[in-house]
């Protein structure tokens, strides 16, 4: 296990930070050096990473589940290829940002252990239903576009291990988003049936994309000092209004409109969205969004029905490595 | 609004194309359904992997028996509008994936299989035939290396998993007799140097399994009745469903490009 060879957080958990140690550290972050594994660092930061890092993980662990819905349908080989490895790619995402937040010093196991009871968070966008094949082409284009604003500044986290994995994901990301716009383009540019599914799927994800960008600025508990650690580099609603402003055009070209009739371009060429629905956000983050029991009852069922095959491995390598040592000792 | 099925025009080398080409997208198509519900995230990767390249197989098979029919048939005409009575994979690729154990060990009974399949395939006197064999065959290598590693850790892991290993075994043993039937169009190709007499990889493939059954502390069934029909669309009550999912966008919206 890569944890194995780091530093853990033990002088830390006994509270003794020390104030030397702690500027050392903020004026290498202010220095724009990458913070590593071994390094010192404070218990706060590496808490603050840990949750950030296994929560991206988680997110893209349960994105699998809404995409996924659709593999077995997709309308083409070609799309049903081109899905399928989609998925595997957030799937892959998943395994590096585990394995990023083991350098802090958690395990898969606990942090998987975290999500499947109920405590560690993922993003809100994946608790709500694909319908129809349109919303394979709307999350690649809207949720990828969005997941891509979020992470592109990510890529200089102070963390030297989470920089590193966003570079990596940004750029299958930034294709996904591609993709996903190649089927938006696809479909509204076909029959007046598939343009309307183009439509209909915007109108249910446009809202909920915006609010995976995260509360308004005035309301968000992690902002201040992430952004002094140099974790976040743009404040919520900065990244949110990159994305409109980047998505609008972008929506002008399909021939869709964007579900926000009280949207408007202000002098300086920002497209001015309306009031979002805060309370729907916050129900979804708190379990009453249309898929968060669906999400989580299909992670656990494949985690509790998988239990026997990661016995099974776990028990043949014990039963190797014995025989392995037997051998050796003859 | 129902589509009607096409027509193909089953000359002895379309026929041949589309057994392997059906074999590969249906097997491809259940180890598509695991991805998202694997027990651990690396099999997530691996199923999906090999399904992609099980997908990407059956493609190629497919343009091959579209241009060999010579009509206006394509890869997606071949795979969505086709009746189950028109499809002609094994039995063993459609049987549901159940547990882990037996989506493993349908995949070790049909990767054994088709790796010598393939690499046999390499001689073919047809380039097109010759060359997807080439790349195909170094994806089965890989196939059949995880699923016997599979059988090994899961056969010599926990009583649960090896109690489960076997049952796979037992259950899907009566699939595999069909991966060696040959019928009069097929024996004509395999006389002409086209298409592969699985009769000559019996013995390597019994080999290769007894070996790995054996190391996994598994055994095989006694009894050797064999199943068949897929080879002329007489298939299991399964294939009608995982059809109807497959084709539901084509056959709800038919003549759309996607």
């Amino acid at each position: 296990m890569y944890t194995q060879a780091l530093n853990t957080a033990e002088t830390e958990d006994r509270g003794l930070e020390d104030a030397a140690k702690a500027a050392e550290f903020q004026a290498r972050i202010d220095a724009e050096e990458r913070i590593e594994p071994n390094d010192w660092m404070p218990a706060a930061y590496r808490k603050t990473l840990t949750r950030q890092i296994s929560q991206h993980a988680h997110s893209e662990i349960v994105g699998m589940l809404p995409e996924g819905n659709w593999i077995t349908r997709a309308p083409t080989l070609r799309r049903k290829a081109a899905l399928l490895a989609k998925v595997q790619d957030e799937c892959g995402h998943g395994l590096y940002l585990y394995a990023a937040a083991e350098t802090l010093g958690a395990s898969r196991e606990e942090l998987v252990d975290a999500m499947l009871a109920g405590k560690a968070k993922y993003s809100s966008i994946f608790n709500y239903p694909t319908l129809t094949w349109a919303d394979i082409g709307t999350i690649g284009w809207l949720v990828d576009g969005a997941a891509i604003m979020n992470q592109i500044p990510l890529c200089r986290c102070s963390y030297g291990p989470y920089a590193r994995a966003m570079i990596r994901v940004c750029k299958e990301e930034s294709f996904h988003q591609r993709q996903g716009y190649e089927i938006m383009l696809t479909l509204c540019r076909g029959s007046d049936e598939q343009k309307a599914m183009a439509q209909d799927a915007l109108n249910r994800w446009w809202w909920p994309v915006l609010m995976m960008f995260g509360p308004p600025d005035v309301a968000s508990q992690h902002s201040d000092t992430s952004t002094r650690w140099k974790i976040k580099r743009f404040s919520n609603d900065e990244l949110r209004q990159k994305f409109v402003d980047a998505t609008v055009p972008q929506a002008q070209y399909l021939g869709l409109t964007i579900p926000d009739p009280g949207m408007t371009q202000d002098a300086d060429g920002h497209w001015r969205y309306s009031e979002i629905d805060w309370t729907e956000f916050k129900q979804v983050l708190a379990g009453n969004g249309p898929c968060n029991r669906d999400r989580m009852a299909a992670r656990r069922k494949a985690h509790e029905e998988g239990a026997w095959v990661r016995e099974a491995a776990a028990a043949y390598a014990a039963k190797r490595a014995r025989r392995q040592t037997a051998q050796a000792a003859e | 609004m129902a589509v009607a099925n096409i027509q193909v025009s089953e000359t002895p080398l379309v026929l041949y194309a589309l057994r392997r080409a059906d074999d590969a997208l249906i097997l491809g198509h259940r180890l598509s359904e695991w991805c998202g519900h694997a027990p651990m995230l690396e099999e997530d990767m691996a199923l999906s992997n090999i399904a992609l390249d099980l997908i990407g197989q059956a493609r190629e098979l497919y343009a091959f028996a579209a241009k060999a029919e010579r009509r206006d048939n394509d890869e997606d005409k071949l795979a969505y509008l086709r009746d189950v009575r028109q499809y002609r994979n094994l039995l063993l690729v459609e049987q549901p994936n159940g547990d882990f154990a037996q989506t493993l060990v349908r995949q070790f009974f049909y990767s054994a299989f088709a790796d010598l399949c393939w690499r046999a395939m390499m001689s073919s006197r047809y380039t097109t035939l010759a060359a997807i064999a080439a790349k195909s065959e170094k994806e089965s290598a890989y196939h059949l290396r995880h699923a016997s590693e599979w059988i090994i850790r899961l056969g010599d892991g926990t009583d649960e998993s090896h109690r489960r290993a076997q049952a796979a075994i037992d259950h899907l043993w009566a699939f595999t007799g069909e991966m060696f039937s040959v019928d009069d169009g097929e024996r004509a190709l395999i006389q002409a140097g086209i298409a592969v007499d699985p009769e000559t990889l019996r013995g390597r493939w019994l080999q290769t399994i007894s070996d790995v059954v054996s190391e996994a502390t598994l055994v095989l069934p006694q009894n050797n009745w064999m199943q068949q029909g897929g080879r002329t669309g007489r298939h299991s009550e399964h294939l009608g469903h995982l059809l109807s999912e497959l084709q539901s966008m084509q056959r709800t919206f038919p003549g759309l490009t996607w």
